[in-house]
């Protein structure tokens, strides 16, 4: 791997992809099973039955060209799409087992489990505490607040650095900081899964690093889908990778998904043209 | 690689005489128009302390809690209209407030789409109704129903308070009451929805993402980042009640004193000034007249301060 992740597009050799650890590929359980989902804006099509299964306490990236509906994709499993009036979704989004988009389905419900992050840090114009407090109180989770504040600040990893100032805005925070508490906000409350939407792209790139090694810790305890616009972020910290492209053909654009598999393959073998030209960085 | 430096011309004179005359014609125009609305305001409050100076002078501080009004014993006190003035505005702002808030939170969170456009353009033509109109409904059709209906069941369930005990009465302190929350909340409530709509989108996720409902996202998020906007719209409201003379006028009995119910008649400052300055005997009454018009100017210029103040401190701490 002489190749540096700094200068992908140098030479048509794969990116360097980190080691990581897997659990063996038979008994990975699956947290969301994704079948045929299309995403309608009003009459346009922007996402074409997307396929694809999630697995547990792995890190799943969504990577493709801009305009791919990655995002819109993402926003279908924790139903954020619903605040879109005129988005239409059909196909299922199976999350152990259970319909997201069943008719008894309350996406409040279904955001308490599957939290977000997104791509502009979004602190709460409250104190760095109630940031992470608020959230919890509204679920009922009142006991034990400082500590469940602690917690979720240290798995954050932001304690240390807010411990002597939790008093303060969140908004006072830098942007790196602003984006832990943001994940701290989404740890507390204890969800099962991490949506992650672009979460460093508005971040320099040692913040990136602090977010990216933040990602490995977590998901020990929790299932990660990310999407990013930056390979090697992708590269360095999923254990499998979708790649989204845009089908141009019919005279539609929608977003579809192109190939599927561990990050490894996706980069280093690609089954399909198009993962190839993009990961290589002759297009995109 | 350099250019010549004989060739690259900065000197002002390589510009048309006609453009450096317009951009110099141009300040002046504007610099003229502010001073115009500078002048006028210094203007009348000069003209306002001068035609209330013989007042001032005669009764002083005291003026302002005097309960005298009287044009044959030449003795004139604010205090009466002073209490009118603050009782009918605070009231139409306290029934106001939670109305102008909630419209607006339909209009910009809860209503169908198709529906917020039409009826938000409709609550901006309330507030363009001139007042004379909403008085004048105010007696023909308030006022009748105030004495028959509102008048007798809040006696009915809240008679034990003074403020709501007396003789019924179609013109009154509380049909004043509620022609001026008429005319604040179309204001109040544009300006809400206004701020609500600018409630930048990632702040209503963010709450959403953590699985906040609708309405723990508007009281938890929604609300405290427009809070102080709102609050200095009411503030922006309670100025316009305090400065309403016409439709007050023609509802609220134009009777000095300070009565416990809000069933009697009263006065506030305003609404003397438009019923007595035609009619004035004497110069001292024009005189107090002006000083109520001081007092009424000294309001609205504290009103309009307060709400700019509260709108530059929230600027401020947001960046």
């Amino acid at each position: 791997m002489d190749d540096t992740p700094s200068t992908p597009r140098s030479d048509l050799k794969p990116i360097q992809i980190s080691e990581r650890t897997r659990p063996g590929s038979s008994t990975r359980d699956i947290v969301f099973d994704v079948q045929k989902l299309s995403l309608h804006y009003g009459s346009t099509l922007a996402i074409s039955e997307i396929t694809v299964p999630i697995y547990k306490n792995h890190v799943t990236a969504f990577i493709g060209p801009s305009g791919c509906g990655k995002s819109t994709f993402i926003r279908c499993l924790n139903r954020m799409n619903d605040l879109v009036p005129i988005a239409r979704v059909t196909g299922q989004v199976l999350y152990h087992g259970q319909d997201l988009y069943g008719p008894t389905v309350d996406p409040v419900q279904v955001r308490r489990h599957i939290g977000m992050v997104f791509q502009k840090p979004n602190p709460f114009p409250k104190s760095i505490y109630d940031n992470i407090a608020w959230g919890l109180k509204i679920l009922g989770k009142k006991d034990n607040l400082d500590d469940r504040v602690e917690q979720a600040l240290r798995k954050a990893a932001l304690w240390d650095e807010v411990k002597d100032r939790l008093k303060s805005s969140g908004l006072a925070l830098s942007g790196g900081q602003q984006q832990r508490l943001c994940i701290a906000r989404a740890i507390a409350i204890e969800p099962d899964v991490i949506l992650m939407d672009e979460p460093a792209s508005a971040l320099d790139p040692i913040s990136t690093t602090r977010i990216e090694d933040l990602i490995h810790e977590l998901k020990q305890d929790y299932t990660i889908a990310i999407v990013t616009h930056n390979m090697q972020q992708a590269a360095r910290v999923a254990d499998m990778t979708a790649f989204f492209s845009l089908d141009v053909s019919e005279g539609r654009r929608a977003g579809v998904l192109v190939e599927y598999d561990e990050t490894t393959t996706i980069f280093t073998r690609p089954a399909d043209k198009r993962t190839e030209d993009y990961v290589t960085g002759r297009f995109g | 690689m350099a250019a010549d430096s004989t060739l690259i011309v900065l000197d002002s004179s390589q510009r048309k005489r006609s453009d450096r005359l317009g951009e110099r014609g141009f300040l002046y125009v504007t610099l003229a128009a502010t001073l115009v609305a500078v002048g006028v305001l210094v203007a009348i409050a000069v003209k306002v302390f001068d035609l209330a100076a013989p007042a001032i002078s005669k009764f002083g501080v005291g003026f302002l809690w005097s309960q005298d009004w009287n044009a044959v014993t030449n003795r004139f006190g604010a205090l009466d209209f002073i209490y009118g003035t603050a009782v009918s505005s605070l009231v139409a702002l306290a029934i106001a407030a939670p109305i102008s808030i909630a419209i607006a939170l339909f209009l910009t969170e809860l209503a169908p789409k198709w529906l917020r456009t039409p009826v938000g353009a409709l609550v901006e033509v309330l507030s363009g109704i001139p007042s004379v109109v909403i008085g004048l409904w105010g007696i023909l059709v308030l006022g009748p129903i105030v004495e028959s209906q509102v008048e007798p069941f809040l006696n009915s369930f809240l008679g034990w308070i003074p403020l709501f005990s007396g003789r019924y009465s179609p013109v009154g302190l509380l049909p004043a009451i509620l022609v001026l929350t008429i005319m604040i909340t179309p204001i109040v409530s544009s300006i809400s929805r206004e701020l609500l709509s600018r409630v930048p989108k990632e702040q209503i996720e963010g709450a959403l993402a953590i699985g906040a409902t609708r309405w723990e996202m508007i009281r938890g998020v929604m609300l405290p980042y427009v809070g102080p906007g709102i609050i200095a719209a009411l503030i922006l409201g309670v100025g316009r009640a305090v400065g309403e003379a016409i439709a007050v006028t023609q509802v609220i009995g134009t009777t000095a004193g300070i009565r416990s119910s809000l069933f009697g008649p009263a006065d506030t400052l305003a609404s003397r000034i438009a019923s007595q300055y035609q009619g004035a005997v004497s110069n001292l009454q024009v005189s107090s007249l002006a000083y109520l018009a001081a007092i009424l100017l000294v309001l609205s210029l504290l009103f309009n301060l307060g709400a700019q103040l509260i709108v530059r401190r929230v600027e401020r701490s947001r960046g």
